[in-house]
């Protein structure tokens, strides 16, 4: 064994993860992420415990609609990061694409993804559990349409970072979903969180999906203005994302990354 | 024989560091340019600014009379580029990268486009193979292929033969050379293969420190410096410290 070699093989990692913010946030971020969110769901589930009681499958059509924004979101990135990864990057922006056409392409593909996804987790529900997720009816195409406009969404917002700070934006793709979280409310009501974290919760669409769906399945109503506040929310952080990436596109094309995609 | 890349004074500043120096040239239709310099010299920044990746601080692209910041989609369907540096997705058979590139560029007769591409470089045998799995020549080849889907008039090569062993690397000029003349296109080589750029340019630029410091036929330049060959030319002008011949 040489320490010498060792002492090497750790300051190539040290450098990098010194030489990029992203890098040094993520090592930051997990712990935190986690800390938070769980804390919220035992707080939640300490001080309600009957509050599920009448609503078996609550919490799996939950988890499923939770899944489903993941899967959108992640695929999205995935789709972006494969041509970073096989670096192909800079044969697809020198080919004749408008941005339009390349994230309509990715769009699409992600929700084939997700679908592929979705469709045998909707399935196993049924027989391993005696829940079904269609119990939410025709309201939930409307809130599946909404989680993949956030997915969508926050996939141009990462795929944005990418573009503008290259692959050490990497990290920060896979953890968006987990930091939004904790302010999603998907597990528990928007009042388990404190005042400070509702203001922030308030202005996601996720918390009105979610509300919305433990709504459905609990009391059996349909609050429509939660349906329209998700909407709403969604077409601001929508086009919030497109002017993103075009403002990173440009400033990449500035800076360079579209040549330079290193680590 | 009408000029299809015009730059005019073309710039690059990456904030306080100027990559590329306010540079011109032209290359005709037929023509093969060779683009030579030391590392750093701002050549790999000037094909980066041809194909729209970059955007010059100031100065003008014209790709065949399109100005390149007014026509960047239609340019982009008539130029195409090769580099060792980028690749093709791996997973995918060549036959199936092929297919997304000519969808990408819009070609009409995929299939008799792939055919005729798969003859002249060699690669029939490779279509349905894994593009991950090839050699590097094998690779290099294919890699040329996808960048002559779209008829490209103006092609972008930097360092074409890189890594390739010197039967590949003479099959990949002999069939550049030979492109060139039966389609009448253009061809901008960046490349450190002196006896490469020798062989396969009509005329070149000497680039250093983002400037064109000479330029002109490979045989008047060696005469005029006084030297053997290009590469004599090359060291010499590497090596000089005056930036300007």
């Amino acid at each position: 064994m040489s320490l010498t070699r060792i002492y090497g093989l750790f300051l190539r990692h040290f450098y990098l993860i010194t030489r990029s913010f992203p890098r040094i946030l993520d090592l930051v971020y997990w712990p935190t992420i986690q800390i938070t969110l769980w804390g919220f769901i035992s707080n939640f589930f300490a001080t309600h415990t009957t509050y599920y009681n009448n609503a078996v499958g609550v919490i799996l059509t939950c988890a499923i609609l939770y899944d489903f924004l993941f899967r959108t979101s992640i695929g999205f990135n995935m789709l972006f990061l494969e041509e970073i990864w096989s670096r192909n990057f800079t044969n697809l922006f020198i080919a004749p694409m408008k941005i339009g056409e390349i994230l309509t392409s990715l769009v699409i593909t992600a929700l084939i993804r997700s679908l592929i996804g979705l469709v045998p987790a909707i399935l196993l529900t049924s027989p391993l559990f005696g829940i079904s997720i269609l119990d939410l009816g025709i309201f939930l195409f409307l809130l599946f349409l909404s989680l993949y406009i956030f997915g969508i969404t926050l996939g141009i917002l990462v795929s944005s970072g990418l573009l503008r700070f290259g692959p050490s934006f990497e990290n920060i793709a896979w953890s968006t979903m987990f930091l939004l979280a904790p302010f999603g409310c998907i597990y528990y009501p928007i009042e388990t969180l404190p005042e400070i974290f509702q203001k922030i919760a308030y202005v996601l669409p996720l918390v009105y999906i979610f509300e919305e769906a433990r709504n459905i399945l609990i009391n059996q109503t349909v609050d429509i203005e939660n349906i329209y506040n998700a909407f709403i929310w969604n077409v601001f952080y929508f086009s919030l994302s497109i002017t993103l990436f075009y403002y990173s596109f440009n400033a990449a094309k500035n800076k360079g990354t579209l040549i330079n995609m290193g680590e | 024989m009408k000029n299809l890349i015009e730059v005019k004074e073309i710039k690059k500043d990456y904030g306080k560091k100027e990559a590329v120096k306010g540079i011109s040239f032209n290359v005709r239709e037929n023509e093969i340019l060779g683009l030579l310099g030391p590392n750093g010299s701002g050549k790999t920044t000037t094909i980066g600014m041809l194909l729209g990746l970059l955007k010059p601080t100031s100065g003008q692209i014209l790709i065949n009379n399109l100005k390149l910041e007014d026509h960047r989609i239609e340019i982009l369907e008539m130029i195409n580029f090769i580099s060792p540096y980028i690749e093709l997705p791996k997973k995918l058979t060549v036959k199936q990268n092929l297919y997304v590139y000519s969808k990408l560029y819009k070609v009409q007769n995929i299939e008799e486009r792939i055919e005729y591409l798969s003859e002249k470089l060699r690669i029939g045998e490779l279509l349905d193979n894994v593009t991950g799995e090839l050699s590097s020549g094998q690779k290099n080849r294919v890699s040329l292929a996808k960048a002559l889907i779209n008829e490209p008039r103006v092609l972008l090569l930097d360092e074409p033969t890189a890594s390739l062993d010197p039967e590949v690397g003479d099959f990949v000029r002999t069939f550049l050379e030979e492109y060139k003349r039966e389609k009448k296109i253009s061809i901008l080589l960046a490349s450190h293969n002196m006896s490469e750029v020798q062989r396969l340019c009509k005329s070149v630029l000497m680039m250093k420190n983002g400037k064109i410091i000479d330029q002109g036929k490979p045989d008047d330049l060696i005469a005029k410096h006084g030297r053997a060959d290009l590469e004599e030319v090359f060291l010499k002008l590497s090596r000089s410290k005056s930036e300007l011949n």
